[in-house]
C-alpha cells in the first residue's frame, strides 16, 4: 500500500468552464524516451481476450501505443493511425467488433499496445472475480463453480457528460503542460498525465472519449457553473511594483499548495494496491486500486513510472459509490475467507443484514435462494 | 418590441455612491445608467458581428445583440439612431438602419428626419452588398412605408454606374427596383425584368453580359463574381480563368485569392500589400504558414509598416513611450467564422502603436518577440505581462486581449486596482483596455478592472479614436457629456456627407 504523488509535475491554475473545471499539469523537463499515441480502433465496441478463460467487452473507442528507448534517446510519435470504415466492407445493421487480445500486447520492438483505463476497469472487475474460496454452505453452486461471472459496471462516455466537451475545446493548454485533472462540480472526476507536451497535446482530446462513474455524470448535469478561484492581493502590503510582483508569485503557488493538498487529496492522498503489468526498458507499467473505503474519493487507474519514481504516465477513474460498496463488500468477504458470519461481525451487522446488503450490491445469485429467503424473514420479523 | 424600465438594464446594477455622483455632476443613479447601457451598446455594436467566437456559438452571439438592439432602440431612440454616426461595424449599422426603418411609426417627424439623414449617411458608406441584403431584409419582412422608399430611391440614384450594379447585383437591384416602385431608365428596364428579350444593348456591360452567355472571351470584362458564374458554365479552368480575370479583380477580392490562384500557378493575381488596410493585412499574414512568413519577412513588415504609417497619420511618433500587452493565447485563434481576428487585431494594434509612440515595448502573452511569428497558443497570464509593462515605466499602457485572464484568473484586475489605487493614483501612466471580441453573456466585451477603461475594437484603424474616447468607459460619465459628444458626432458625420 503506498501512496500517489504527482513527481515531476507542477500545479498551474484551473480554468473553469460551466460545472467542469480543468487544472492544468506542467512538467518542468519533459520526458523525451517514452512517447505515447493514440491508436484509434474502427469499430468502437471491443472484446478483450484477458486470459484463456476470461474476455472483457466494452466501448473501446481507441488504444494507446507506449514507445520507448533503451539508451535514453529522443522516440518521436510513431502518427495517429485511421482506418476508414470503407476499408472493411460491414453489415450496416450489426455493430461491429473489435477483438484485442489482452490490455497490454507488445507491438513490436520496444512499442506497446495498451487499452487505456480498461486496463485499470478490468483490474477492478476482476476484483475478487473467482468467487468464493471455501465453499460455505450459504454460497449457491453457481457461484462456487463460475465465481463472479459474468461481472458488469456501467459508466457513461466522456461526450454524454454535460459540459465537459465544451470545457475541452476552449481550455488554454500551457506551455509544457503534460497532464490533466477534470474536476466536476469541484468533484474529482479523472487524472491524466503523459510523458511529454506533444503527447498532451495530440491527446487532449481523447479525454471526451474516456469513461465517466455514474457520479461524475449526475454531477456535471446538475451543476451550477463553478466559481473561479479568483487572485486577491492586500492592498495594505504593496508599496512597489516588485512587492506586487511577489505578492502576484505568492497567489500562484497558494493555489498550487491549495490544489495539491485540498482539491486532489481524495487521490493524493489515499492509500492503493499496485499490481504490476508490464516492465518496458526502465518504465514499468502498473495498475492500482484504492482501499474501498466508504464514503470518501476512490480511485481505479493505471500508471507508468521510471526507475525513479517519476510518473511519466496515469490514467484514473473515480468510482461512483455503489461501485466502492461493491468493492469494499468483496474486499471484506475475501479478507474473512467468504464467511459470512465472520463478515457480518467485521461490519458490525447481524448476518441476515449482510445477506441483504450482498443482494442489494447486485451479487444476489451468489447466495443459495433458500439462505436468502431465510434472510429475507428474518429482517422482514425483526423489523416488526 | 421589448420595452424595459432602466432597472432592469442589461448593464445590471450599478452601484452609485450618491453623494459623490452629485458632486461630480448632478445627476441620478438612472442617468447614469443610461450612460452605461448606451456605451454597452457602441461597445457591442463595434465587436459582435454575430457570427461565432471563441467561447460563445453565433446563436448566443446574435440572440444577445439583437436583444441589445431592441433594449436600446426601445429606451433611447434618438440615441440608438445617433450610433450611426460613431465607428459601429458594418454587420450593425445594417441592423440599426433595419430597426429603425422598420419601427417608423413609433417616431415622431423630428426624430424621422434626423434618423433618415443619419441612415442615408450611413448607407452611402457602407459597401454596395451590405446595402443590397438591407433592401432584400426589408422586402422580405415587407417594411415598405413612405421613408423606406425615398432612401432607396436616393441611395440608388446615388450610385456611380446603375448599369454596372445591375450586372453585379442582379437580383438585388431588381428586388429594391419593385420594392420601391421604381422605374428604371433606359436599358436597364428590359435588362432587369425581360433579359434575353432584346437582340442587343447598347450600354457596352449588358451588351457584354448578353454576349458572355456565348462568347468565352466577353467574359473576362464582367466583375469577377460575376464572371465567375459563367466561367463555370463555359467550363473554363480554375487557374486560366483566375490568370485573364486578374485585371477585373478589386483590391481586397486581390488580396484573397492571391494565394489560392499561386497554388494554381496563375501567377497573375498579385495584391499590391502596400495599400491594403492594416487589419485585413494583418489577417493576411497570419493566415500565412510560419515557413512563408519567415521567406517574405522583409516584404510583409514592410507593408505592415506602410499601413499603420497611414493609419497614424500626422500622430505617428507623438505618443511618446508606450507599452503594448498583446494577447496571443490560444482563445485568440477565434473561432471558424473568425479565423484568428483577436490574434490578427493584436498583431495590427502592435505596428500601429509601433508607428504612434517614439519609445515601444510589445509584451505578447507567449513571451514571444517577433511578431510576425505570432501563433494562437498557450494561456492567458495577462497579470504577469501587465506587471511587466508597468515596469518599465511607459506613459501609455495598452492592452489588447480578449479579457479572459485565466493564469491565475483575476490577477490582472488585481494588480491594475492595486496599481490604480496605491502606486500610481496620479494617474501619471494611462491605461487602456481593448477588446476585440463581445462576450453574448455579460452584454459587453469582458472588462479587466473597473478603474481602467475597456472600449471594444473592430479594425486596429479605430485604435486612436478608441484610446481618446475610453474616459467615456470609466463608468464616471453621465448621460448629458454622451448626448452632447453623441450630437458633436453626429454634425461632424453629416457634414462630412454634404
Amino acid at each position: 500500500m503506498t501512496e500517489l504523488a504527482l513527481t515531476g509535475l507542477s500545479t498551474r491554475p484551473a480554468q473553469a468552464w460551466g460545472g467542469v473545471r480543468l487544472v492544468p499539469l506542467v512538467r518542468e523537463e519533459p520526458i523525451e524516451d517514452l512517447r505515447l499515441d493514440a491508436r484509434l480502433y474502427d469499430a468502437e465496441f471491443g472484446i478483450v481476450e484477458v486470459d484463456a478463460r476470461s474476455a472483457y467487452f466494452s466501448y473501446i473507442p481507441h488504444g494507446f501505443v507506449a514507445s520507448w528507448t533503451r539508451d535514453g534517446t529522443p522516440a518521436a510519435a510513431y502518427g495517429t493511425q485511421l482506418r476508414g470504415p470503407a476499408e472493411r466492407d460491414r453489415a450496416p445493421s450489426r455493430v461491429p467488433l473489435r477483438f484485442h487480445r489482452r490490455m497490454a500486447r507488445r507491438a513490436g520492438k520496444n512499442r506497446l499496445r495498451f487499452l487505456p483505463l480498461h486496463l485499470a476497469l478490468e483490474g477492478y472487475l476482476a476484483l475478487h472475480f473467482g468467487g468464493p474460496e471455501i465453499a460455505w454452505e450459504e454460497w449457491s453452486r453457481r457461484a462456487i463453480d463460475r465465481g463472479l461471472s459474468p461481472r458488469v459496471e456501467e459508466a457513461y462516455a466522456g461526450a454524454a457528460v454535460r459540459g465537459l466537451g465544451d470545457a475541452l475545446r476552449v481550455f488554454e493548454i500551457h506551455p509544457g503542460q503534460c497532464g490533466v485533472l477534470v474536476y466536476a462540480a469541484d468533484a474529482l472526476a479523472a487524472a491524466f498525465v503523459v510523458p511529454h507536451p506533444d503527447d498532451y497535446r495530440a491527446l487532449h482530446s481523447t479525454l471526451v472519449h474516456d469513461l465517466y462513474g455514474e457520479l461524475i455524470y449526475h454531477y456535471a448535469m446538475l451543476s451550477m457553473p463553478v466559481p473561479d478561484f479568483r487572485a486577491r492581493i492586500a492592498d495594505a502590503t504593496v508599496r512597489s511594483l516588485a512587492d506586487l510582483r511577489a505578492q502576484a508569485r505568492g497567489q500562484q503557488d497558494e493555489w498550487a499548495a491549495f490544489h495539491d493538498q485540498v482539491m486532489a487529496d481524495g487521490l493524493l492522498g489515499a492509500d492503493y494496491t499496485y499490481q504490476h503489468v508490464y516492465t518496458m526498458g526502465e518504465y514499468r507499467l502498473s495498475r492500482f486500486l484504492p482501499s474501498f473505503e466508504r464514503q470518501r474519493e476512490n480511485h481505479i487507474g493505471e500508471l507508468i513510472t521510471d526507475g525513479a519514481g517519476r510518473l511519466a504516465y496515469l490514467k484514473t477513474f473515480r468510482l461512483s459509490e455503489n461501485q466502492v460498496r461493491r468493492g469494499h463488500l468483496l474486499t471484506r468477504l475475501a479478507a474473512d475467507g467468504w464467511n459470512l458470519a465472520d463478515t457480518a461481525v467485521t461490519l458490525g451487522v447481524t448476518e441476515p443484514e449482510l445477506g441483504l446488503r450482498i443482494e442489494a450490491a447486485g451479487f444476489g445469485h451468489l447466495l443459495r435462494r433458500d439462505v436468502l429467503d431465510r434472510y429475507r424473514a428474518q429482517a422482514r420479523r425483526s423489523r416488526r | 418590441m421589448i420595452r424595459s424600465s432602466c432597472l432592469h438594464s442589461p448593464a445590471g446594477p450599478v452601484h452609485v455612491d450618491p453623494e459623490a455622483a452629485i458632486e461630480a455632476h448632478p445627476q441620478t443613479g438612472a442617468d447614469l445608467i443610461a450612460a452605461d447601457d448606451v456605451l454597452l451598446f457602441v461597445n457591442a455594436a463595434i465587436t459582435s458581428t454575430g457570427q461565432r467566437e471563441f467561447h460563445s456559438g453565433a446563436d448566443e452571439q446574435s440572440l444577445s445583440l439583437d436583444f441589445l438592439h431592441r433594449y436600446l432602440m426601445g429606451n433611447y431612440r434618438d440615441l440608438y439612431a445617433a450610433t450611426l454616426a460613431l465607428d459601429v461595424n458594418d454587420h450593425n449599422a445594417v441592423m440599426i438602419a433595419w430597426n429603425l426603418l422598420a419601427t417608423t411609426a413609433e417616431a415622431d417627424a423630428d426624430q424621422r428626419r434626423a434618423e433618415g439623414r443619419l441612415i442615408a449617411r450611413r448607407l452611402a458608406l457602407l459597401p454596395p452588398p451590405r446595402v443590397y441584403g438591407l433592401f432584400r431584409r426589408l422586402r422580405r419582412a415587407r417594411v415598405n412605408n413612405r421613408r423606406t422608399r425615398a432612401i432607396m430611391r436616393d441611395w440608388l440614384a446615388a450610385r456611380p454606374d446603375p448599369a454596372f450594379d445591375a450586372v453585379k447585383y442582379r437580383g438585388a437591384v431588381k428586388g429594391a427596383v419593385r420594392h420601391a416602385h421604381l422605374r428604371p431608365v433606359g436599358e436597364l428596364g428590359p435588362f432587369l425584368f425581360a433579359p434575353h428579350r432584346p437582340a442587343a444593348y447598347a450600354t457596352p456591360i449588358l451588351e457584354t453580359w448578353r454576349r458572355a452567355h456565348y462568347e468565352q472571351a466577353a467574359l473576362y470584362d464582367l466583375p469577377y463574381t460575376v464572371a465567375e458564374g459563367f466561367a463555370a458554365k463555359h467550363r473554363i479552368a480554375r487557374a486560366a480563368f483566375l490568370e485573364r480575370i486578374a485585371p477585373r479583380l478589386t483590391r481586397l477580392e486581390r488580396l484573397r485569392l492571391q494565394e489560392s490562384a499561386r497554388g494554381l500557378g496563375a501567377d497573375a493575381v498579385r495584391a499590391d500589400l502596400t495599400t491594403m488596410p492594416l487589419t485585413r493585412l494583418a489577417s493576411y499574414v497570419l493566415a500565412l504558414p510560419p515557413d512563408d512568413r519567415l521567406r517574405r519577412r522583409a516584404e510583409l513588415t514592410a507593408a505592415l509598416r506602410a499601413a499603420a504609417c497611414r493609419t497614424a497619420g500626422d500622430r505617428a511618433g507623438r505618443w511618446g513611450a508606450v507599452a503594448a500587452v498583446l494577447d496571443d493565447s490560444f482563445s485568440s485563434s477565434g473561432s471558424g467564422h473568425k479565423r484568428r481576428r483577436p490574434l490578427a487585431v493584436a498583431l495590427a494594434c502592435h505596428f500601429l502603436l509601433e508607428a504612434l509612440a517614439s519609445e515601444y515595448t510589445p509584451l505578447w502573452l507567449s513571451g514571444r518577440t517577433d511578431a510576425l511569428l505570432a501563433h494562437p497558443h498557450g494561456a492567458t497570464p495577462l497579470g504577469e505581462r501587465i506587471l511587466d509593462g508597468l515596469e518599465r515605466g511607459p506613459e501609455r499602457l495598452v492592452i489588447v486581449s480578449d479579457g479572459w485572464d485565466n493564469s491565475p484568473p483575476g490577477l490582472a484586475g488585481e494588480v491594475l486596482r492595486i496599481w490604480r489605487t496605491r502606486l500610481d493614483p496620479d494617474r501619471t501612466c494611462g491605461v487602456v483596455h481593448l477588446n476585440p471580441v463581445y462576450d453574448a453573456a455579460d452584454f459587453d466585451v469582458r472588462r479587466l478592472a473597473p478603474t481602467v477603461p475597456t472600449a471594444g475594437i473592430r479594425d486596429a484603424e479605430n485604435l486612436v479614436a478608441l484610446v481618446e474616447l475610453a474616459r467615456f468607459a470609466e463608468g464616471r460619465t453621465g448621460i448629458s457629456e454622451l448626448r452632447a459628444h453623441l450630437a458633436r458626432r453626429v454634425e461632424e458625420f453629416l457634414r462630412e456627407g454634404s
